[in-house]
């Protein structure tokens, strides 16, 4: 269980102090699937690496299963199974996708293994087990592999901070399989999501509205969602692509 | 040899035991072993200046181990090692050089290499450099490669020095005929006060021919690279030079990649680029759970593979 309690994020620019977080309250639950929406600038990406420890707020506190872990570090918080799937995932030079999952799985893993991880993310495995983490991959090709290696993870809570961002619709399509797939596999951890995209919206069990740095809505999807039809905190699919689907 | 002496020699060629097929393991300026095989055959200059290698036309899948090593402070060497490689014949040669100095005086190793590499022969060159020791005594290596590239030949470099050499000065020139092609991979890693100095001068002289010259490198603490490599197009052909280099605490690099075109139909590029580790790299790996250290050695690992 994630819980953030009076979370609030300043920064200094050159028209003073600005707060990018108010007051952000809520809890994620075990075996639960949120998704955070809500218009671009509102602070939601900033939500996510506040979790990973990646931003420290400026006041409040984070609690994991009651611990607080407000002033942990990224690696602490990673191996108490917080894991975070950027929006822009990183590229290597000469690490290969097999490297980064073992790394991410904390453990020599066998070939055989890492494939299963990559085929869940729609990769054939033999094509990219070897392939360096570098230019020569798309965008869609490196979202599919971060999400991999959170997959490798024993995750308590997994935060994926727009999977959609900087990806052809082709691969937005199979990668929402994917995320179905985790929300029937989640058992005793959770995800978070941050998406504006109405089919990911579509599986959560509560959505969690941000703007203008606060929460503006929070309740169970059946409640929530209607109210966000047809605005941009949920986007559908282009109409035609759907009729052919 | 002593245990330090085949440590090292473990070292530089992965070596240990003797290696199969033809070798020259060259000790403190003497040789403590050599054998030649039916198609290669070593011999050796006189004076002890170096070695003769010779390998047959038609030569396959055989492989040639000429490593050298240094355990004594104060000892200073100049070795001349000609390679003769046959029409058609495709082999491996593993060079090396290591360098144990727990004196106070300079161990110094030049090693000057010269292939003549025949017509449609295929050359696989390993060379690995390694330094270590306690003493104040620097451990320097300046190696020279000539490479002389007939009709329709390959040769593949791969250079690496990794640790522990204070000083190196590598100067590498190549000629290469019509269709020859010849790739060169170059990883290098520097730290504390060290110095290192990589040189490459390649001419493209035969149609069709071309050249991939490589390098990849880390510069720690407070130390030095240079990297000038120079590619001349004299006909159509292809080439292509890239320095790629990640820059750490106080280190320095000076990255020159330089192109002569002296024909119209010579096609020839070059990249570099020098940086430091970037903080999304460092935060990803983070987010799997290494420390921020751990993080920065599998960057570098992998950079350098």
């Amino acid at each position: 269980m994630l819980e953030l309690k009076n979370v609030s994020y300043d920064v200094e620019d050159i028209e003073g102090r600005v707060g990018i977080l108010k007051d952000v309250s809520f809890t994620v639950e075990d075996d639960r699937f949120v998704v955070v929406t809500g218009p671009n600038g509102g602070g939601k990406s900033t939500i996510a690496k506040i979790i990973a420890g990646v931003v420290r707020p400026t006041g409040g506190q984070i609690l994991m299963n009651g611990q607080d872990i407000t002033e942990l570090g990224i690696t602490e918080r990673a191996k108490l199974g917080i894991s975070y799937a950027m929006q822009q995932p990183v590229r290597f030079k000469g690490i290969q996708v097999v490297d980064l999952l073992r790394i991410a799985a904390g453990r020599d893993m066998s070939v055989a293994e890492s494939c299963d991880y990559l085929s869940r993310v729609g990769l054939c495995a033999r094509e990219y087990i070897h392939r360096e983490i570098n230019a020569s991959l798309s965008g869609g090709e490196l979202k599919r592999i971060e999400i991999a290696t959170v997959l490798a993870r024993s995750s308590q809570i997994s935060v994926f901070d727009e999977p959609e961002a900087g990806i052809d619709l082709w691969s937005f399509q199979s990668l929402i399989r994917v995320f179905e797939q985790m929300r029937e596999t989640i058992r005793d951890s959770s995800i978070l999501i941050i998406s504006h995209q109405e089919r990911i919206l579509e599986i959560a069990d509560e959505i969690i509205v941000v703007a203008d740095g606060r929460i503006t809505r929070h309740g169970p999807r059946q409640e929530i969602l209607p109210e966000l039809i047809g605005t941009p905190a949920a986007v559908g699919g282009c109409g035609r692509l759907a009729e052919g689907r | 040899m002593d245990a330090i002496q085949k440590r090292i020699l473990a070292e530089v060629a992965d070596l240990h035991a003797v290696p199969e097929g033809a070798y020259n393991i060259r000790a403190n300026g003497v040789s403590a072993g050599r054998r030649s095989t039916a198609n290669i055959e070593i011999t050796p200059k006189p004076g002890g200046s170096g070695i003769e290698v010779r390998i047959r036309p038609g030569t396959v899948n055989e492989s040639v181990h000429i490593p050298v090593v240094l355990s004594q402070s104060g000892f200073k060497e100049t070795v001349y090692n000609d390679f003769h490689i046959g029409e058609g014949s495709d082999v491996t040669i593993v060079a090396g050089c290591g360098i144990h100095n727990c004196g106070n005086q300079d161990a110094q190793h030049d090693g000057i290499h010269r292939f003549y590499v025949g017509k449609n022969a295929r050359v696989r060159y390993v060379e690995k450099h390694y330094g270590e020791g306690d003493g104040e005594g620097k451990r320097i290596l300046n190696p020279g490669t000539e490479v002389y590239m007939e009709e329709g030949s390959a040769m593949e470099m791969e250079m690496v020095q990794i640790r522990g050499v204070d000083s190196t000065k590598r100067i590498t020139t190549a000629e290469l005929a019509a269709g020859a092609r010849l790739s060169v991979k170059e990883r290098l890693m520097t730290h504390q006060s060290q110095w290192a100095e990589s040189v490459y001068k390649v001419n493209l002289n035969g149609e069709g021919s071309s050249a991939d010259v490589v390098s990849r490198s880390v510069a720690r603490d407070e130390s030095y690279q240079m990297f000038d490599a120079c590619l001349t197009g004299n006909v159509a052909c292809h080439g292509h030079t890239e320095c790629d280099s990640i820059i750490m605490d106080r280190g320095r690099i000076l990255a020159m990649p330089k192109l002569e075109a002296n024909s119209t139909d010579a096609e020839l590029i070059h990249e570099a680029a020098i940086g430091k580790i970037a903080g999304e790299q460092l935060i990803k790996l983070m987010t799997l759970g290494l420390t921020e250290a751990q993080a920065e050695e599998q960057i570098i690992n992998g950079f350098l593979k």
